[in-house]
């Protein structure tokens, strides 16, 4: 007998009844089909509590999908740009896929579970193009988004609460390390990996002990400031750590219906994540001849003048439109107006000074501003504890 | 390890025995490898019951370009004609049957309209089947990333079309786009004469009379007449052994041959193909690697699937290339006697295809991947014109049948005798005592097809010739003028422009292409 | 005997659009309709008591926005609503769901396959990117290749322009695309059938081909070339019956001063020294105008209302040849309260959109040999719909309207004329296909109307009981409709135009038939165009 129609309804993560419970504000967004709380309390408080103390995120929404079988890794270097051989077991890593024409479809990470075992995690739905690139490999692909929850908790105080929980030995982790413990009977992943460029974890767990994940991780972190955040107060995060997002810094390719509205990792400032020594991978000999020939864009993150961010700008250079914004955010720890942007070749380099024409309303009135603005060289936040290991005393 | 080679032909069908040829009168030394014992591919000749032998696949010569055949000597190196010139004829069971011959239409239920209509019709199609000769004598251009080669070619197409005239032209580009079934009720009367004419246009496919593409189907074989390819033609010894003459013309060119000798996989090094490794484990290296092999076995078979991008694994699992034609071979202990046809018409090509409706309901079964319960046909005797093929006073009956699956439900096993005893009862219904003269019977299904002669879907042409399978769209966008998206690997068989149907031009136009790049180069 | 500037044969909707655009410009206009009351294809009537009936024609998304802004007809009372969803019932007690919320139709479609829903994603993209090849072209004259004029070249231009903007490979796919079937076409995307039936169905609605016939993608995109506010691809609803978009363009052309004269059955376009003069009425009336439009199909125009003597025999021969098939039927239910189907909730939204019954492509394309064998469909395709979920204006309160489209039915069975007991056999698979998802629905019957391609022939004029005026194979669209050389609206004689579905870019209550024959029109009599271009896709 066919499911009625509201199984098709919004769903919730397994995090769901204490996620209500925490979200005062009653603020909710919809991310990928999930229910998921814009902000719990007050954002700003969020971003603080992941620049200062500890903030979690519930990322269960994000697409996991299990890549394993005999040719697993042979296939992963296939799919994505760079050398999988060189993530071991136990290891993290960040990387980008490509459709034939060397134009971005996502980024995302890939988690070396065991020999032959992998993980991957994707903003955008990927399971047609996962199974298309299985092509000629002995491989299997498993959507698991459902199958696992997962929280990212990040800020200063994170080791220490993940510490105060039981997980014994974490702070020996290394960034992109993953490691396991067991909790409640259940294997209890953690990676030190985050969206924030923090100091930060994320926990992989069951959805059957997501809620006494939850309480044991609140209980813990109480005298460490713990708090939950949303994705307002990711978003400023993100942003200022100078993280991309598909579908709003990029298109994702196969999407894409209007001509030229992709781009290559090249244009995404991802080059040192493709790596052309390999002999095959998806993109590979378009990406050769961009290499070649040059490419159409360059993503600048921009310091701009002033404190009024800079969405959906138009960027100028002499009077003429070399680029558009695609985010942009007031960044209060780094105390800098950032802003990402896809300028056309050949402006953009670092060091060049371009202007923001900025619109912003106040009590319904509206001003333009034209806001120089100079390309920098990395993000404006990078601290030293993201990297320390163990981390650093807060 | 052998590397002495300039290029490394795989497979010696026509088509590859073509491009090889050619490319060694350029000056390349070129091995050619081949899986089965005999040379031709598709061009072949079979024992398939002891002391007769059948053409096992292809059955009649109607295509080939006489440029080819001239520049390679073919008769020099043995090529013989049996018979050439044969009419077709499509049986009726009441013996009235239906005879023709080039513009010539003759039979008992034709009126002198439909034989004055035919006349017309053919000199129309024939000018259309010219414009298809020149786009199939070159590359098929591309449209926006043209170089000169390609803009030549299209204004030659473009002014051809002109030159026909505002009428033709536009008449043209509307047909080409419908059914066989549509044009021949704007023509016709006689139902055996649409029914013969739309079984030509879909020979070898996987469409029915109403099936939009069949047009182009119908001018597709008439490109064999155009190039000067009057009636049917059979070849002394069976195809194989054009299959051979061809084979010592390319050895007479420096070519060498290896039967037997079946290619394991292409070798790449990132984008480039570097050599060939044998099923035996030897490992041959050239500068170049031609495929005569179908696209899908090329790509991913041979290189492999994991050797390429998604995006093109993808396009290669898309075309479609399942074959609904099957053949029977008939072992007959004396002249199987077709009611209503005297001897000499018994040598021609016979046809079971009495209107367009019966061919469409045979091909309504292919569609569920079943058999047609009454198949049309098209059958030689080959021995009326030569005794080589049997011993004395036995004879051969070969037979293409439309339709066949690839896959029926159960497995070919579990249906093979039932259809093969349907297809024969068929045939008993126009020659009703040749059941008692059955001496052996051979029913080759697609599935036979693809593994006796390495066809993906045991398809004659390695990939449906339909609107969005030719020119530039042929076998794949990204895979066309023969080279690859690997440097040094080239296509030269029926997947590629122009097609298939022991015509020649793959192999010519990608030996031409070959040679062009590397001067290029 | 009175003399117009210009007489326009027939009042469907695109012969009234025809007409509201020359009356808008200051001419002279008549309507002459051959039926009691107006509207062609696109009517509302109350065949039952109480019921009103949107009787041919049914749902609406195709209709050019830009018309329906330019001539008003809002204001003159048109309404059009968007319904939700869509589901095909599947033989064993499922359904597959069409949710226009983007993330519900996810789930629902993993619900059958995770990875179709998300192939899902890719065919949307890659339908789209067709859609806006072909959109820009919808309120345009179809440029003539074989032309060598300054306009036309213009045209070609822009046409290849935004052809070669695609790059090699993306212009192979375009080209692949319009020749290929939408079977070969889906299986390239989606692996489940009921899925891919679903959205297989709209490439061979009122097209005589089956869903594995090449040719069938591009009819596929024809439904996909509307919009509702812009929503690209969605459906709705006339409020009151499609005779809301045929009364709201009278009205319109009431407005600027054009007529309507119904039970005027014209005999013959009268063609004098190679012009028109005017046309005859079957009553004997003659009415004059130096400009003659036919909202009738091809067929009609050339082989019924003009003289063979009056026209080029090649003129004679195309129209012969064209090819305008009878492949469906219809059924027009009033019920005496909603139905239930498989299970699904009453108050889904999905009930409130097109609902069909075949699960698998291949059960489509068997529905299709019935066709080829000069049959109906034992197990037929039905797009159906009940608009009183939507629209209150159509029944009593708590009671139904059904519109039910059926294919395929041919124009004869197997060369014969439709008896009424095939007539009753036709409506029996119809009815027993629904009722066999719907255990309540038979006894739910008040009234049926059913409608073979011969009554919608003899009611419309339609010829077969096409409902798109000809095939829309591409031997048949852009400057091939409706034959070569006469694909810019102006007929073989002077002063003669054609209108209808049957010309670029074809039918569906689209309306830009009529709208470009008018440009032309006023082209040629040296009169400012005042018919609007199309709205550039962003």
């Amino acid at each position: 007998m066919s499911a009625k129609s509201d199984d098709t309804m919004m769903l919730t993560t397994p995090f769901h009844s204490r996620v209500k419970e925490a979200c005062g504000l009653n603020c909710w967004g919809n991310w990928m089909g999930y229910t998921t709380p814009n902000a719990y309390e007050d954002v700003e408080l969020e971003y603080f509590a992941v620049r200062s103390t500890t903030g979690v995120f519930d990322l269960t929404p994000m697409n996991k999908y299990r890549v394993s079988g005999p040719d697993a890794e042979a296939y992963l270097n296939r799919l994505v740009t760079r050398d999988v051989s060189k993530i071991r077991v136990g290891r993290v890593g960040y990387t980008v896929w490509c459709d034939d024409a060397g134009q971005v479809m996502d980024d995302g990470t890939i988690f070396h579970l065991a020999e032959n075992d992998y993980r991957i995690c994707a903003y955008a739905r990927a399971i047609d193009w996962f199974n298309w690139a299985a092509l000629g490999f002995d491989v299997s692909i498993e959507d698991e988004t459902a199958e696992v929850a997962a929280l990212a908790v990040q800020g200063p105080t994170s080791c220490a609460t993940l510490l105060a929980m039981g997980l014994e030995g974490l702070d020996q982790l290394k960034p992109f390390g993953l490691t396991e413990f067991e909790f409640e009977g259940e294997t209890l992943m953690v990676s030190r990996t985050g969206f924030t460029g923090d100091l930060g974890y994320e926990l992989w767990i069951a959805p059957h002990k997501a809620e006494a994940l939850w309480d044991r991780l609140f209980e813990a972190g109480r005298p460490f400031i713990i708090r939950p955040f949303g994705t307002d107060a990711l978003e400023m995060a993100r942003i200022e750590a100078g993280f991309l997002q598909a579908g709003v810094d990029f298109m994702p390719a196969e999407e894409a219906v209007r001509n030229g509205r992709s781009r290559s990792p090249f244009e995404l400032g991802l080059g040192w994540l493709v790596d052309l020594d390999k002999p095959v991978f998806n993109g590979r000999r378009a990406l050769l001849r961009e290499q070649a020939e040059g490419s159409r864009y360059r993503f600048a993150i921009l310091d701009v003048d002033g404190n009024k961010p800079a969405q959906h700008s138009f960027i100028l250079k002499g009077g003429k439109q070399v680029g558009t914004v695609t985010s942009a955010a007031w960044c209060p720890t780094a105390k800098t107006n950032v802003a990402f942007a896809q300028i056309e070749m050949p402006h953009g380099a670092v060091g060049e000074e371009l202007v923001a024409e900025i619109y912003y309303q106040r009590e319904l009135h509206w001003t333009r501003v034209l806001a120089p603005c100079k390309v920098i060289e990395s993000p404006v936040f990078n601290p030293g504890r993201r990297r320390a290991t163990p981390p650093a005393g807060f | 390890m052998t590397d002495n080679y300039d290029a490394v032909m795989v497979g010696a069908g026509h088509n590859g025995l073509i491009c090889a040829t050619y490319l060694a009168k350029a000056g390349k030394k070129v091995l050619v490898l081949e899986a089965n014992a005999t040379p031709g591919g598709c061009a072949a000749t079979r024992e398939f019951a002891p002391g007769y032998s059948v053409s096992s696949c292809a059955q009649w010569l109607n295509q080939l370009h006489p440029a080819i055949s001239r520049d390679l000597a073919l008769e020099q190196h043995g090529l013989q004609w049996a018979a050439q010139n044969l009419p077709s004829i499509s049986l009726d069971e009441q013996g009235k049957h239906l005879s023709l011959l080039g513009n010539k239409v003759e039979g008992a239920n034709v009126s002198a309209e439909d034989r004055a209509a035919f006349v017309a019709f053919h000199a129309k199609t024939e000018k259309y089947a010219r414009l298809l000769v020149k786009a199939f004598e070159a590359r098929a251009p591309k449209l926006v990333e043209s170089n000169l080669t390609d803009r030549l070619t299209l204004i030659k197409l473009g002014l051809g079309l002109k030159m026909m005239g505002r009428d033709d032209m536009s008449d043209l580009m509307r047909i080409i786009l419908i059914n066989m079934y549509d044009v021949m009720e704007e023509s016709f009367d006689s139902a055996q004469l649409k029914g013969l004419l739309s079984l030509d246009s879909l020979l070898g496919s996987r469409m029915g009379p109403r099936t939009p593409n069949t047009v182009f189907g119908y001018l597709y074989r008439r490109v064999g007449e155009t190039l000067g390819n009057n009636g049917q033609a059979l070849v002394k010894g069976g195809m194989g052994a054009l299959g051979e003459a061809m084979a010592a013309s390319a050895r007479a060119a420096g070519v060498e041959i290896r039967l037997q000798s079946p290619v394991a996989s292409i070798d790449v090094e990132a984008d480039r193909a570097v050599g060939v490794t044998l099923a035996g484990g030897e490992q041959i290296t050239a500068p170049l690697v031609v495929s005569n092999a179908d696209p899908v076995t090329t790509f991913q078979h041979l290189v492999g699937f994991a050797r390429m991008e998604t995006g093109m694994a993808r396009r290669v699992s898309h075309i479609r290339c399942k074959s609904g034609t099957a053949k029977l071979h008939l072992a007959l202990s004396g002249l199987p006697q077709f009611t209503g046809l005297d001897d000499a018409q018994h040598g021609a090509r016979l046809l079971v295809a009495p209107d367009m409706n019966y061919i469409e309901r045979a091909y309504n079964a292919v569609k569920y991947d079943e058999y047609s319960s009454a198949p049309a046909l098209d059958i030689s005797i080959p021995t009326l014109h030569d005794a080589t093929l049997a011993p004395a006073g036995g004879h051969v009956l070969s037979a293409i049948v439309q339709f066949a699956p690839y896959a029926p439900e159960g497995g070919w096993e579990a249906h093979r005798e039932t259809f093969m005893q349907l297809v024969i009862e068929r045939i008993a219904a126009f020659a009703p005592g040749i059941r008692e003269q059955i001496i052996s019977s051979q029913l080759l299904t697609p599935a036979d097809l693809e593994s006796d002669y390495r066809m993906s879907g045991g398809h004659w042409h390695h990939g449906e010739l339909s609107l969005d399978q030719i020119m530039m769209m042929r076998p794949f966008p990204g895979a066309t003028q023969y080279g690859t998206a690997f440097d040094g690997l080239y296509l030269c068989g029926a997947g590629a422009h122009p097609g298939g149907g022991v015509m020649g031009l793959a192999g010519r136009n990608a030996a031409r292409e070959i040679i062009k790049r590397g001067a290029a180069a | 005997m009175k003399k117009y500037d210009a007489i326009v044969i027939g009042a469907g909707h695109n012969g009234l659009t025809n007409a509201a655009y020359l009356a808008k410009a200051g001419l002279n206009v008549a309507v002459l309709e051959r039926n009691a009351y107006i509207g062609g294809a696109t009517v509302s009537r109350e065949l039952h008591k109480g019921w009103t009936y949107t009787n041919c024609s049914y749902v609406c998304s195709l209709l050019r926005p830009e018309i329906a802004r330019d001539l008003e007809l809002p204001r003159h009372g048109l309404q059009v609503v968007p319904y939700g969803g869509g589901v095909t019932f599947k033989r064993d007690g499922g359904y597959y769901g069409n949710y226009y919320d983007h993330n519900r139709q996810y789930r629902e479609m993993a619900r059958h396959s995770k990875r179709d829903a998300n192939a899902y994603e890719r065919y949307t993209a890659d339908v789209m990117k067709q859609t806006r090849l072909i959109r820009p072209f919808l309120l345009k004259r179809p440029p003539d290749p074989t032309s060598l004029k300054l306009r036309d070249l213009r045209d070609l231009t822009e046409f290849a322009g935004s052809f070669m903007e695609m790059g090699e490979e993306g212009l192979a796919d375009t080209l692949k695309f319009w020749t290929k079937s939408v079977g070969d076409f889906l299986d390239e995307y989606f692996e489940t059938d009921v899925i891919k039936a679903h959205l297989g169905g709209t490439g061979v609605i009122g097209t005589a081909l089956g869903v594995y016939s090449p040719g069938t993608a591009y009819v596929l995109l024809h439904h996909y070339m509307g919009d509702v506010d812009g929503n690209v691809g969605s459906w709705g609803f006339a409020r009151g019956g499609m005779g809301a978009v045929s009364g709201a363009l009278a009205k319109s052309l009431l407005g600027y001063g054009g007529e309507i004269i119904c039970d005027a059955d014209v005999d013959q376009i009268v063609v004098k020294g190679g012009k028109v003069t005017g046309v005859a009425l079957k009553n004997g009336d003659e009415i004059h105008a130096d400009v003659v439009v036919s909202n009738l199909d091809p067929k009609r125009t050339f082989l019924d209302v003009m003289d063979a003597k009056d026209l080029p025999a090649d003129v004679v021969r195309k129209a012969q040849n064209f090819k305008i098939r009878g492949s469906s039927g219809k059924l027009n239910i009033a019920l005496d309260g909603l139905p239930t189907f498989n299970g699904l909730d009453k108050s889904s939204p999905l009930m409130l959109g097109d609902m069909h019954f075949s699960d698998s492509l291949q059960r489509l394309e068997r529905a299709y040999d019935d066709w080829k064998d000069g049959t109906w469909s034992k197990d037929p395709y039905v797009d159906m719909l009940i608009p009183t979920q939507t629209d209150p204006t159509m029944a009593p309160p708590g009671k139904h309207m059904m519109t039910v489209f059926v294919q395929y039915a041919p124009p004869k069975i197997r060369g014969g004329e439709w008896t009424a007991e095939d007539k009753a056999g036709f409506e029996k698979s119809v009815i027993d296909q629904i009722a066999a998802q719907s255990p309540d629905f038979k006894d739910l019957i008040l009234h049926c109307e059913t409608r073979t391609p011969k009554e919608i022939e003899a009611e419309v004029g339609l010829t077969e009981g096409n409902i798109f005026q000809g095939e829309l194979t591409f031997d048949q669209l852009l400057f091939n409709r409706p034959f070569p050389g006469y694909a810019q609206y102006r007929g073989p004689v002077g002063g003669m135009y054609m209108c209808g579905s049957g010309t670029h870019p074809g039918g569906g209550v689209m309306a830009a038939p009529g709208a470009n024959a008018a440009r032309e029109i006023l082209n040629d009599l040296r009169q400012p165009n005042i018919v609007p271009g199309g709205y550039a896709d962003d």
